[in-house]
Formats: C-alpha cells, structure tokens, sequence
C-alpha cells in the first residue's frame, strides 16, 4: 500500500511537472526523482516480500493494510514537507527575497 | 531494518562527485537543435552536473523516505546505537544481511533507471540535432 501511494504521488507529480515544464520555478522535478526514488526502493521490497510470502503478500490483513496506508499518505506529507523546504530556501521565484527587503 | 543506509552512503558520494564535477565544468555546449515547428534553433546541452543531479534527487529523496518508514516501524531510534537491530548480535547480522541484499538492489535500480534517463536524455539530443539538420538542409534547399 506504501509503494501504491507513493507511486501515484510520483506519477501526479511528473504529470504536472510535464504540465509546467520548461518553467522550473517551482521547483516540481525535485519533487517528482523524490517520489520516484522511493517508489523504486519500494518496489525492491515489495518483491523481495513477495519472494517470501508468495500469493499472501496480495491479501494483507486490514489492520495491516490501514497502517500502511497512514504510512503511505505520511510519506506524501513528508516527501512535500522537504520539497517546500528546498523551495523556500532556494526561492527560485525571489518571493521570499522581496518579503524580507523591500525596495526603497 | 536499515536498507536505506546502502542508498545514503551513495548518495553521500554522488553528492560530493556532483560539487567537484560542477566546478570542473566550463561553460555549457551551445548546439542547434529543432523545436516543435522543426526550424533550427540555438540551445543549451544540459551539463552533466545537473544529470548528477537527477541521481543525487532520487537517492536523497528515497533515502529520506525509507528513513521515515523505519523510524514509523521502530527500527530507527533517537538513541545509541540508532538502529534497534545493531543491539542484538543475531539481528545486526539479519540487519547486514538486509543491506548487502535488498540495500545494495535499491542501490543498483536507482543507479540504472538514472542511467536509463541519460540514455533517453541523450536520444533526444540526437533526434533534435538530427531534425535541425533536416530543417537547415530544406531551407538551403529553398
């Protein structure tokens, strides 16, 4: 359920990465390789979980898969959390640069 | 348990080869290329710091993210020795093995899709210089 979660942040984020390219100012393509290394790593775990527990591994308990999904929407939290980090303190766009000092 | 330290050592090292790779590079290569309508013009190659930088983002953003998961399960802890599995010899060497198997194929897939991204990246290159090429031929010809 982490991995599904994840991978749909990564998808709708490169989809409006694509949408907004070749602007960069808002900083979307940090946050679409984010999305997309975690998925990747996931999907390693995924398949070595698979390795183990064969067909089990598709019917996972509902408690299981409740707190996996919590786990999941909080990584997409987490993961745009950093990148509004990165972006403020980049500040691409000098919005934060004009807040703090103005003009004479 | 701490598959994600395998990922963070590389992306430790990608970020250090990214800075010294950035301050070698001179300025960037102009090349003509072909935009949507196919009439030649000047661009920019992107330079291969910022390629390094597609792998720096996918290692860095992976790692973070795994992190976080191995803290939700209560395999990471604010306390000596960090990892709960690296208090108890039989599951530090369980832990050791997690990293040279699932650690070391995070790595490697990463690795490889990023390289994967440099051969599309490089096709497209091609392609645009080809189409460029295409377009100066017909306007000469014209």
């Amino acid at each position: 359920m982490t991995l599904l979660v994840t991978a749909f942040a990564a998808v709708i984020s490169t989809v409006l990465w694509y949408k907004n390219a070749p602007k960069s100012d808002m900083m979307l393509g940090v946050l679409c390789l984010m999305y997309w290394g975690a998925s990747l790593m996931w999907l390693v775990d995924a398949v070595f979980e698979y390795a183990e527990l064969k067909a089990e591994y598709f019917t996972p308990a509902p408690a299981e898969m409740l707190n996996d999904l919590f786990l999941g929407l909080s990584v997409v939290a987490l993961g745009l959390i950093v990148w509004l980090v990165i972006l403020l303190i980049k500040d691409p766009r000098g919005v934060v640069k004009a807040t703090l000092f103005k003009k004479k | 348990m701490a598959c994600f330290l395998v990922s963070a050592a590389e992306a430790v090292i990608v970020t250090a080869v990214e800075k010294a790779v950035e301050k070698k590079e001179k300025a960037p290569t102009e090349m003509t290329i072909g935009f949507e309508n196919g009439a030649p013009e000047t661009a920019v190659k992107i330079p291969f710091s910022q390629k390094l930088k597609w792998l720096r983002n996918l290692l860095w953003g992976g790692t973070v993210l795994l992190a976080f998961e191995h803290i939700w399960h209560g395999e990471v802890v604010p306390w000596f020795p960090f990892l709960t599995a690296a208090a108890d010899p039989a599951d530090a060497v369980e832990m050791l093995h997690e990293m040279a198997t699932v650690g070391v194929i995070m790595a490697l897939l990463v690795t490889a899709v990023w390289l994967g991204m440099l051969g599309v990246a490089a096709l497209i290159e091609k392609r645009a210089q080809r189409e460029a090429q295409a377009g100066e031929a017909t306007e000469a010809a014209l």
